[in-house]
């Protein structure tokens, strides 16, 4: 339970951790951000980096700024509790506190960090499906240069992202939500702070009519990345939702797309179950919120 | 064996500067360089919630951070709370209503709910339940500690 020995470096500027990320991450070497996820990793050896990168130090990597267009851009290394708290994230992407909330402990949340948790691409957690429904973007920067890529892309499968070994994750913007949207999150786990054995992360745009104009219905624990309900979309658009045409469209997608897992906490028809009513209260507390 | 790092940290008001590989958890670190013995290590993978310490004031897992990380840092252990002659408040009411039980997992809820009082002085007890949810007990006496948290918030309140 003692994790292998490793080569640290504590970058006093990004530009020094771009640098000397650059010379280690081709062989081994990797970003410590929160370390939540990675240093119990490391005591079980599952992850055994030879260099850690340190970006504990680098203050230019915390901050949360309300955007001109209505969204935020966070900073990577900003830390889950601080921004759960956050009265600017609270006002314009509530869903984030909400899902946050379902993230580990506070203990956890104080040290681990927004970037972190994105970049760490777990199947079961909370902010991948979020940004999935969202749509994050994130700003990736290396020695060579900064990239912005969406949060499809960003997501390639369990515990892998678009990352390359010489980038760091630095930025993270929240698009604005429209007037008329609504989200909602939602999960079910065996216990407080336990990783989803279904979550759900859903937003909904009505038009004027309080028809579906728009959405984006991501599930979480089902596969190896975010799963988008498009089969439950492609109904619900341009309608009127009644409480039917809800179940109807979620059941399309939990029959047509998704493929849970089973395993010794879950069956496969019970992953399904959750998912047909977490999907059908999700929605539905979406289009309650967009319609306020 | 990578190098050795030297590191300068402050750890319940006294500055210790100690040579310490980077693999160094924080939770062994305070152990076995310091021999401060009140933080336990149960899981060792940010789980079980006994290694609770104040980082910069804040409770964190030291056992799934480096000590090299805390540099330049404030380390509050559960040795900062009392002494057996003066306890703290919450000391105290966990002695009142049998809190501690077997003990283990007590410096770390300690440590937390030290920090949850002061940012809610007054917690209903759905909050403390709350807010002791990442802390595990094994002899599952969770009613004793929340009465005990319940008591410490009483006492703190009728004496400010």
């Amino acid at each position: 339970m003692k994790p292998a020995s490793f080569e640290y470096y504590a970058p006093r500027s990004l530009s020094e951790a771009l640098e000397q990320i650059s010379q280690v991450g081709d062989d081994g070497g990797k970003i410590l951000a929160g370390g939540q996820s990675l240093v119990p990793a490391m005591n079980f050896r599952m992850a055994q980096p030879t260099a850690l990168v340190d970006l504990n130090g680098l203050p230019e990597l915390f901050y949360i700024h309300p955007t001109d267009s209505g969204g935020l851009m966070i900073g990577a290394m900003t830390r889950d509790r601080v921004v759960e708290l956050d009265d600017n994230v609270k006002l314009r992407a509530p869903i984030i506190p909400e899902c946050l909330h379902w993230l580990a402990h506070p203990t956890i949340r104080n040290r681990g960090t927004f970037g972190g948790a994105l970049a760490h691409s777990d199947p079961a957690g909370q902010l991948p499906v979020v940004a999935a429904s969202l749509q994050f973007n994130f700003k990736l920067q290396s020695k060579k240069g900064e990239r912005w890529v969406n949060a499809d892309e960003f997501f390639v499968s369990v515990y892998t992202t678009c990352l390359e070994a010489d980038e760091i994750l630095t930025a993270i913007e929240v698009p604005a939500l429209s007037k008329h949207a609504g989200t909602s999150f939602q999960q079910v786990s065996r216990q407080s702070g336990e990783s989803a054995l279904v979550g759900i992360a859903t937003i909904i745009e009505l038009d004027t009519d309080g028809k579906i104009k728009n959405g984006r219905i991501a599930y979480m624990g089902v596969a190896e990345k975010p799963v988008m309900a498009t089969e439950a979309m492609k109904l619900l658009k341009g309608n009127k939702p009644t409480d039917d045409l809800i179940a109807e469209a979620i059941h399309g997608t939990v029959t047509k797309e998704l493929d849970p897992g089973a395993d010794i906490h879950a069956s496969v028809e019970y992953r399904r179950h959750l998912a047909q009513a977490l999907g059908v209260k999700s929605v539905r507390e979406a289009i309650a919120r967009a319609a306020k | 064996m990578s190098d050795l790092i030297n590191i300068k940290v402050t750890v319940n008001g006294k500055i210790y500067e100690r040579s310490v590989e980077p693999r160094m958890l924080l939770s062994d670190f305070i152990r076995f360089e310091l021999g401060l013995g009140g933080t336990h290590v149960g899981c060792e993978h940010g789980v079980c919630g006994t290694c609770t310490i104040l980082f910069d004031g804040k409770p964190q897992r030291s056992c799934i951070t480096f000590a090299v990380q805390a540099d330049g840092h404030t380390i509050e252990t559960v040795e900062s709370l009392g002494t057996p002659e003066k306890m703290s408040p919450l000391q105290q009411a966990f002695q009142e209503k049998h809190g501690a039980q077997c003990g283990f997992c007590t410096p770390g809820i300690l440590m937390t709910m030290t920090a949850f009082l002061k940012e809610n002085p007054h917690p209903s007890e759905e909050e403390i339940r709350e807010g002791i949810d990442g802390n595990l007990c094994r002899c599952t006496g969770y009613q004793n500690i929340i009465e005990a948290v319940k008591l410490a918030a009483d006492n703190m309140d009728s004496k400010s």
